[in-house]
């Protein structure tokens, strides 16, 4: 009784106080000043025994308190008991109690919602009033932080303009970089977080011209009247209002749901956008989806296809889609390699993924040790450029041809490692008959896999012996243990098969032994936890991120479900639209099985698509087979696309209404460098240095564009969801605070510090508790002993930790998983059978009419779409596009004789065509391609159709409307980009520039 | 009298581009007075990576060049320029006046290196300026040196003294022009660029007829008719030679661990890989194009 008087009247002077709290942080701040000017409303609280009770009426940026109930308050906060409010009512309050509160209904909010918003965010700015952040400079700038895509980066700031960007080099108050002691050598890191080009142009976006700086409406189409879905990316675009736009996105959303029902409203988005726990699309827009009800655009493990459909049979690693793991191997490399074959592996160009260039060091460590590089690729790529060693030129798509020859010239030699065989792996014999031609009396010999690859068989006889004899790791793939290249092709099961067959026989996880091209596996503390963005931000997505793993409770917040189970998989969206329905195979990480059964679509008793909630705007220059999204586009049965998007690029102009989003530079938000978590445990171990980010609100955002979570709690705070979205007006400086707290960080800085600094770097674990090699416990027969959270518990066979998630616990050369699936897709046999591509030089009368293959790779100036075209600085790259006649094309690189053949010269304007498109290019005619192949790069930003004497042309670059949107087999739903075929002819018609009217 | 200096180790150049895009982050849309106009947004390279290959088949090299203005302490623009438009300071560091060097497109075509840039819509001539604005506010370097991934370019701040010195001991070069400027850049392992390679396979049958790379063959090269040296074909059966002129006439003499050996002769116009030399069964003179 004492309590709850001594609470209600705590309660009672807190409530007295609030006003002149909030006119102080006013005066303080402002941001408090600005929102408080920003809404008119009467916000009440009291207790619900009636026992205290007080109202506020904010006018003009003016408070009035008043005691007692007010008729008809616009916020009407109810707690049960005093204590419940005092807990709640603080500057900063435990979130677990907050959140309890909310879900036991221990506080409710009555009145309107977005006053309710209003109020919560007044009293979060309140709380976080006179935080400072950035760092004054001599010239009278401020230096901010923020991280991108490429690196971290300092952005100055001066007269609300952003003036430079650049690396962030490590100070002395930072914590110490580790050293590596390898052949009687000692090597420590730079200081810097290294970056790739991707980080440097970013000035260049965020001020480009092709900024969306309002929303935009079609100027045909009339929500209430003619739509004109066969004019979406022809039509122009009138600029309209907030309200406008939003009344419109709003309406139709109800419109979806009571004219057609759950499953109407579909979501996309892009693989990888900007940094930001919180704006993320795994964060934001997902929370945002949830709270809808929607379709979900389902991923395919998209750069993971032949490692995912393929190669986890033989070993596991379904958590990580297949792809081999890497702890401990630069340390391992450095002291015991003594070779590094690169195979579909320019680490160069793709930089891992986000890792900057922090690891072009280390394979400089490598190059400086004596340790020989070759590189198995149609392209001599910018990795053998830089480093150089013995190029293999080959045919693509024809890589496991080689593989097999090799394979099969350790067994003519007896060159394999026969104990690790014997011991560790089970099939060997079957495939052993297989490679010398028992099984099918074909003996997979270097002369066999000649007129394949084009590979002379001495060759491949010198590699195979140079392998055997000397401790080789396999860079295989762009990050050394998987992603990109040769994965993505009609061979990419069987190739990414081979790697890891490759490695069984060689002795997998022995000193020097290994996946890796220095790529990743430096010496750093994996156990200080902060969230990646797989780990779900602030979306409370238990199901569709893997926020249930550390981040759920880590920071208490509401969860949110999505009830609709209808999926669509972005590739098979166009014929989803245009058909009506699809199958495919989803991704699911989660076993070697889960991959075996399809999904429908529509599912049984839901609605079809018909609005497209498109975030982003990448399809045209990343989707295979592009032209078929434009399609689905104009389809009638689409009633409604909205874009919310940063750039008018790619397929912004196929919408009904765009949203402005602003760029991570205008808006706050904290992130760890490279931290994906989810599917990619400790992605982050490709780093130098650990380091941790606040991404700081530089300039305010441009123009009307708000950031990507304020459009969404504005959307929602119309359907009288905001408070639930932003979980009672958590701005996103409140959030990043909440994410501050759920981390390890506060046990090692203070927020104010963090803050203030911008970053915080993690320091590596001191040397007796080196991470241990990958594998390594799996090849000496004891426990696994490295930091990955898999395999689950039901997948060891024997003890848990003992052995592989493989039927028979070892590594399989004839998978027992296949050999359960294999009669539902002959492509896809058990045995790792060579079975040419099917749209490649074994295509006939294809091959005959489009004689070159076409091979397009992660582009190395930009990262995806996001830093190219716009007239952003990357165009002046001349090997990123070339300037011919005023326009920057897209580059495609092709061999002199192929060149000679065709009368073309050194940047010519070309046509690329098949039978699915034609896109022009700039040739860059040069021996750094093999004859036979052309090769780009993907990811252009730019789609650009004219109208031409030869009809429709991509003018921008987009060569993915050139590949086939065949997957790898029938049951194996990965793309195939890297089966393409081609012809190219010189462009005659280079004054042809209208845009397209079809 | 402590000067700028910058290196550039060509052997190093990724050719990601870090540098040129972080020359354009520093001037696009910034204004310096006294030391530099804004840089139009887009088709001016101030600073700019050209690419060099050598060789063909599947023996080549890449080289990357960074190419800036040079500083040079013989400039040509300098003398080019009028009413002191474009002067050296004290510290090596050459500046265009924005101002002064309106109209004075002169300057830009004096250049031998083709570093200047006319900035027609503002009329000046305009060159990367070593972020003299930056190195006076007290930054240690310029950005070009800070974002190079691989530590190719190197700033240095030395008596002149020293820094010859320098060039002498690690055999720097600097761009050719066909006049002597005095530069102020200087460059590591340019011979990759203006020098020639000699490069090939060698192979033979072994005796059941099948083609096998010969491993650690020795290969002696004669460049018109003096010996230049020997090395030892690799695991691939692999040899290349380097530093050679442009023009030449060659001879290798080729023994293999297995007691064959084999010459071959022609005449080298630029890079060359030979391709597959194949070592019959007997010793013959081979005759190469």
């Amino acid at each position: 009784m004492m309590k709850r008087t001594l609470h209600t009247l705590a309660l009672t002077a807190l409530l007295r106080a609030l006003p002149g709290i909030i006119k102080i942080a006013a005066r303080r701040d402002k941001r408090v000043r600005d929102h408080l000017v920003s809404s008119d409303c009467v916000v009440q609280i009291r207790l619900r025994d009636g026992s205290c009770a007080r109202h506020y009426i904010f006018r003009r940026g003016s408070i009035t308190a008043r005691s007692g109930t007010h008729k008809s308050p616009d916020v009407d906060m109810v707690f049960k008991t005093a204590a419940v409010a005092l807990s709640m009512m603080r500057p900063d309050p435990d979130y677990a109690v907050v959140i309890d509160a909310l879900k036991n209904f221990k506080v409710t909010a009555g009145g309107h919602d977005k006053q309710t918003v209003w109020f919560g965010e007044l009293m979060n700015k309140v709380a976080a009033a006179g935080w400072k952040a950035g760092t004054p400079m001599k010239d009278g700038s401020m230096r901010y932080t923020a991280l991108t895509n490429g690196g971290p980066i300092f952005v100055y700031v001066a007269g609300g303009k952003i003036l430079r960007t650049t690396p962030i080099d490590l100070d002395s108050t930072d914590a110490p970089s580790w050293t590596i002691r390898a052949r009687g050598r000692t090597f420590t890191p730079r200081r810097q977080a290294v970056p790739s080009p991707h980080a440097l142009s970013l000035k260049s976006l965020v001020y480009s011209e092709k900024r969306i700086l309002t929303p935009l409406k079609r100027v045909d189409f009339d929500p209430h009247g003619a739509r004109n879905p066969q004019n979406r990316g022809i039509s122009r675009y009138e600029p309209i209002g907030w309200d406008e736009a939003l009344d419109i996105v709003c309406g139709e959303i109800r419109r979806m749901k009571r004219q057609h029902g759950p499953g109407a409203i579909a979501v996309f988005n892009p693989a990888h956008h900007q940094w930001g726990n919180v704006n993320y699309w795994l964060s934001a827009l997902l929370r945002f989806g949830n709270l809808i009800g929607t379709t979900r655009m389902a991923f395919s493990p998209i750069s993971w296809e032949g490692w995912y459909w393929g190669a986890m049979h033989h070993f596991g690693n379904s958590i990580r889609l297949g792809s081999p793991g890497f702890y401990g191997t630069v340390e391992d490399c450095l002291e015991n390699a003594e070779m590094i074959v690169f195979w579909s592996s320019d680490p160069e160009s793709t930089s891992g993924v986000y890792a900057g260039a922090e690891a072009t060091q280390r394979r400089q460590w490598a190059q400086s040790l004596g340790i020989e590089f070759v590189h198995i690729d149609p392209h001599y790529n910018k990795t053998a450029q830089l480093f150089g060693g013995k190029w293999i030129p080959i045919k693509p798509g024809t890589d496991p041809a080689l593989a097999l020859a090799i394979m099969h010239q350790w067994i003519i030699d007896g060159t394999y490692d026969k104990d690790y065989v014997e011991r560790r792996t089970d099939g060997f014999s079957e495939w052993r008959d297989y490679l010398l031609g028992v099984t099918d009396g074909v003996a997979k010999t270097p002369e066999w896999q000649e007129a394949e690859t084009g590979v002379p068989a001495k060759d491949v006889r010198s590699l195979a012996r140079a392998w055997s004899k000397r401790r080789t790791y396999l860079g295989a793939g762009g990050a050394g243990a998987g992603f990109g290249g040769a994965c993505r092709s009609a061979t990419g099961a069987q190739w990414a098969r081979c790697m890891v067959q490759m490695l069984a026989m060689q002795g997998w996880g022995k000193p020097g032994v290994n996946f890796g091209n220095l790529q990743f596996g430096t010496p750093m503390d994996l156990n200080f936890y902060f969230p990646g963005y797989a780990d779900g931000g602030i979306s409370g997505d238990v199901i569709n991120t893997a926020s249930v793993m550390h981040n759920y409770n880590r920071m208490p917040h509401l969860a949110t479900i999505n009830p609709v189970k209808q999926q669509i998989q972005r590739q098979h969206f166009p014929e989803a639209i245009i058909n009506g329905k699809c199958t495919g195979y989803p991704w699911d990480g989660m076993s070697l099985e889960s991959q075996f059964p399809s999904y429908e679509y529509p599912l049984p008793g839901h609605s079809p698509v018909h609005m497209l909630y498109r975030y982003g705007a990448s399809s045209l220059g990343t989707v295979a087979n592009s032209a078929r999204m434009i399609e689905a586009y104009r389809h009638p049965s689409l009633e409604f696309v909205v874009n919310q998007s940063i750039w008018n690029e790619n397929e912004v102009g196929f919408a009904d209404v765009v949203l402005p989003s602003c760029t991570a530079l205008e808006r706050w938000d904290i992130c760890e460098w490279s931290n994906s978590s989810g599917y990619i445990v400790h992605n982050q171990n490709q780093l130098n240095h650990r380091m941790v980010l606040m991404q700081n609100p530089c300039i305010e955002p441009l123009g009307e564009s708000r950031s990507d979570y304020r459009i969404f709690a504005d959307i929602l705070t119309r359907l009288g969801l905001g408070a639930m979205y932003t979980e009672g007006g958590c701005d996103e400086l409140t959030w990043c605070k909440r994410i501050f707290d759920s981390s390890d960080l506060p046990k090692v800085v203070s927020w104010k510090d963090f803050l203030r600094k911008g970053y915080h770097v993690i320091p590596p674990d001191p040397d007796p508790m080196k991470v241990p090699v990958e594998m390594r416990w799996f090849s000496e027969g004891r426990k696994k002993d490295t930091p990955e959270p898999s395999p689950l518990p039901s997948q060891y066979i024997d003890d848990f930790g003992s052995g592989l998630p493989t039927q028979s616990s070892k590594f399989e050369f004839v998978p027992n998983s296949l050999k359960r699936h294999e009669a539902r897709d002959p492509r896809r046999p058990a045995l790792n059978r060579y079975i040419p591509s099917w749209e490649g030089p074994n295509s006939g009368t294809e091959f005959a009419d489009f004689p070159l293959q076409l091979v397009t790779s992660h582009p190395p100036y930009t990262f995806h779409t996001y830093n190219d075209g716009k007239r952003s600085t990357t165009n002046d790259l001349e090997d990123h596009r070339m300037l011919v006649g005023g326009y920057y094309y897209w580059v495609l690189r092709m061999n002199p004789a192929d060149a000679a053949a065709r009368k073309l010269t050194h940047r010519d304007v070309v046509k690329v065509f098949n039978g699915r498109a034609a896109v022009l290019c700039a040739v860059d005619v040069s021996p750094l391609v093999v004859q036979g192949t052309v090769k780009a790069y993907e990811s252009c930003a730019e789609y650009d159709p004219i109208q031409t004497p030869e009809g429709v042309v991509d003018r921008g670059g987009c060569l993915n409307l050139l590949t086939p949107s065949r997957s790898i087999s029938s049951t194996a739903d990965g793309i195939a980009p890297n089966s393409c075929l081609v012809d190219v002819r010189r462009w005659e018609f280079q004054g042809a520039t209208e845009r397209v009217a079809m | 009298m402590s000067k700028w200096h910058l290196t550039v180790d060509v052997a190093k150049c990724s050719g990601c581009g870090n540098c040129q895009l972080t020359v354009k982050d520093e001037h696009i849309g910034n204004d310096f007075p006294g030391y530099a106009a804004p840089q139009p947004p887009l088709g001016h390279n101030w600073l700019k990576v050209e690419r060099y290959v050598r060789g063909n088949g599947s023996m080549l090299d890449v080289t990357h060049v960074p190419k800036m203005c040079n500083h040079c302490d013989d400039a040509p623009c300098v003398a080019a320029a009028r009413n002191g438009a474009a002067y050296k300071r004290s510290d090596g560091i050459t500046i265009i006046d924005p101002v002064k060097a309106k109209g004075q497109r002169q300057i830009a075509e004096a250049c031998p290196y083709g570093v200047v840039s006319w900035n027609e819509d503002a009329q000046i001539p305009q060159i990367w300026i070593f972020d003299a604005h930056l190195l006076d506010q007290g930054w240690s370097s310029p950005r070009v040196a800070q974002v190079c991934p691989t530590g190719a370019i190197e700033a240095i701040k030395c008596d002149d003294g020293v820094f010859a010195g320098r060039v002498a001991a690690e055999n720097l070069t600097t761009l050719p022009a066909g006049v002597q400027t005095k530069p102020r850049v200087y460059y590591r392992n340019l011979s990759r660029v203006t020098d020639s390679f000699l490069g090939g396979n060698i192979c033979a049958a072994d005796g059941s007829g099948q083609i096998e790379n010969c491993v650690g063959a020795k290969v002696e090269l004669s460049i018109d008719g003096t010996s230049v040296g020997a090395c030892v074909t690799d695991g691939f059966g692999d040899f290349k030679f380097d530093g050679l002129p442009p023009r030449a006439t060659y001879r290798l003499q080729v023994d293999t661990v297995d007691g064959r050996a084999e010459s071959f002769q022609g005449v080298l116009e630029g890079s060359r890989n030979l391709g597959s030399l194949f070592i019959k069964r007997t010793t013959a003179k081979s005759e190469m194009r």
